[in-house]
């Protein structure tokens, strides 16, 4: 879904490399954020509960969308890759 | 016969004999603890697949209910102990190790304390400082935690830290290390206002053992499916318990006053039916909560839900919400039950219970969590 969504190159396609902005900005993580492949695990990284809010604020922000509750837990925001595809679901539904 | 039976006959009324004097010198409460183990509730919280009663959260609240009405201390003891088991039980079930730890710990009614506090990161419980080393199949854990409760007494203690020393200090993992692989040395007192008999000072840790004694999964995940659904329910049981305990005494100095003038209500009357309004509601919270906890458990083996903000802000408004309530509770029965509720050595002395309450809203700060759910709700849109 994801991938379509990039190919379409609208102003909000889902690329890869505006998470990793929003994260360098916002994830205050231990290490370069624009370097995370799609899988690094954000929390492993160094992203907390705390900050990954900020993560969320910002992504909401960022493609003017908003996150329903029932995915606001660890799992959706835990890589670059997991975010992408929470965002997709969200711009398709 | 019910476990919850059994604590009432055996457990409670030694937990009520002795409270005073645990409350004074600030020391273990070690005769009830003793009786509890002789009726095995100290494995309550461990499936009955591995020996134990395999109680539910509602059962487990039900039990510190009705030892805080006597002995806050015996009941925050056993609460903190079932929190770590449930730990174990909930997260370890994968491992061979832990089976047969808490297999054993069924037989010998093992009392395992917690060490998530530390030196440096200032009350945050998921932030570690302290991270296991590991030398091929062995560790080397040393932490130097800012409080342990029954630290000297405890024979296993389950341990926060982060899962490398170079780790970030949020990617935290449990460890479990029993009396044999660990030395503690006292570094503060325990000289508090209430919950004394926790006995819950300062030690450095020193600790080596093996990899297997490291719960598999991160403690972040075991922390939100597991040790904040338990504590925070758990505590909220145990001080409606105090509280609880406090109205009844000055509900029968009201009753004593009724017999002084038959066919009258007294004025102390209507101020104790007010009180039990608030105690009322207060008790349907954290059994709203411990309800809900235990239908999700039955219904949802991979305990998703319990990673979501939804939960997590349920969880801390039960516990903001409640620990904020025992308070006025206990400050109306000490305005019922008078100068004998204040006095400390009267059979309706209310002031060990004001004091342990007091504790309520300092354990895991409701300032810390207000601040938490304050960021949550920023993105949360509904109340479930």
């Amino acid at each position: 879904m994801s991938a379509e969504l990039q190919q379409s190159g609208h102003d909000h396609a889902i690329s890869a490399d505006r998470i990793r902005t929003v994260l360098a900005a916002h994830a205050r993580l231990d290490r370069d954020a624009t370097r995370l492949s799609d899988e690094d695990d954000l929390y492993e990284a160094g992203m907390t509960s705390l900050s990954s809010v900020n993560v969320m604020l910002a992504l909401e922000g960022e493609f003017e969308v908003e996150f329903p509750d029932q995915l606001l837990n660890r799992a959706v925001f835990s890589s670059v890759g997991a975010i992408q595809a929470a965002l997709a679901t969200i711009q398709t539904g | 016969m019910q476990l919850i039976d059994e604590i009432r006959s055996n457990a409670v009324e030694l937990a009520a004999k002795h409270a005073a004097d645990v409350d004074e010198r600030a020391r273990f409460p070690a005769e009830a603890m003793a009786a509890l183990r002789d009726i095995r509730a100290l494995s309550a919280a461990v499936p009955r697949e591995l020996g134990g009663a395999g109680c539910g959260m509602g059962e487990l609240a039900s039990h510190c209910v009705a030892l805080a009405q006597s002995c806050s201390a015996t009941a925050m003891i056993l609460a903190m102990h079932h929190i770590q088991v449930a730990c174990m039980a909930r997260h370890g079930m994968q491992s061979e190790f832990f089976r047969e730890f808490l297999r054993r710990l069924v037989r010998e009614q093992l009392l395992i304390a917690s060490v998530t506090s530390e030196v440096g990161t200032f009350g945050d419980t998921r932030s570690s400082v302290a991270g296991v080393e590991r030398n091929g199949d062995s560790f080397t854990l040393n932490k130097d935690a800012t409080t342990i409760s029954y630290g000297r007494q405890a024979d296993a203690l389950l341990v926060t830290c982060r899962r490398a020393p170079d780790a970030p200090p949020s990617d935290q993992i449990l460890v479990l290390v029993e009396k044999r692989d660990y030395q503690l040395e006292q570094t503060s007192n325990w000289n508090t206002l209430g919950m004394r008999g926790t006995c819950s000072p300062g030690f450095k840790l020193t600790s080596q053992g093996s990899a297997e004694q490291i719960v598999p999964g991160s403690y972040a995940d075991s922390s939100a499916q597991t040790m904040v659904p338990y504590s925070h329910i758990l505590w909220a049981s145990l001080w409606y318990g105090i509280a609880s305990g406090a109205v009844a005494r000055a509900s029968s100095h009201v009753r004593s006053e009724a017999r002084k003038k038959p066919g009258t209500v007294p004025s102390s009357a209507t101020n104790l039916a007010k009180v039990v309004v608030l105690l009322q509601s207060i008790r349907h919270h954290w059994q709203a909560v411990a309800g809900e906890f235990d239908a999700l458990s039955a219904a949802e083996a991979d305990m998703q839900s319990l990673l979501g903000m939804s939960w997590a802000l349920k969880l801390n408004n039960l516990k903001v919400s409640v620990s904020e309530s025992v308070v006025q509770v206990v400050h109306q029965a000490l305005q019922i039950a008078g100068i004998m509720g204040y006095k400390n050595d009267s059979p309706i002395s209310i002031g060990r219970s004001y004091r342990d309450l007091l504790s309520a809203a300092l354990m895991v700060s409701n300032e810390r969590i207000a601040t938490k759910n304050a960021s949550m709700l920023l993105v949360l849109k509904d109340d479930q």
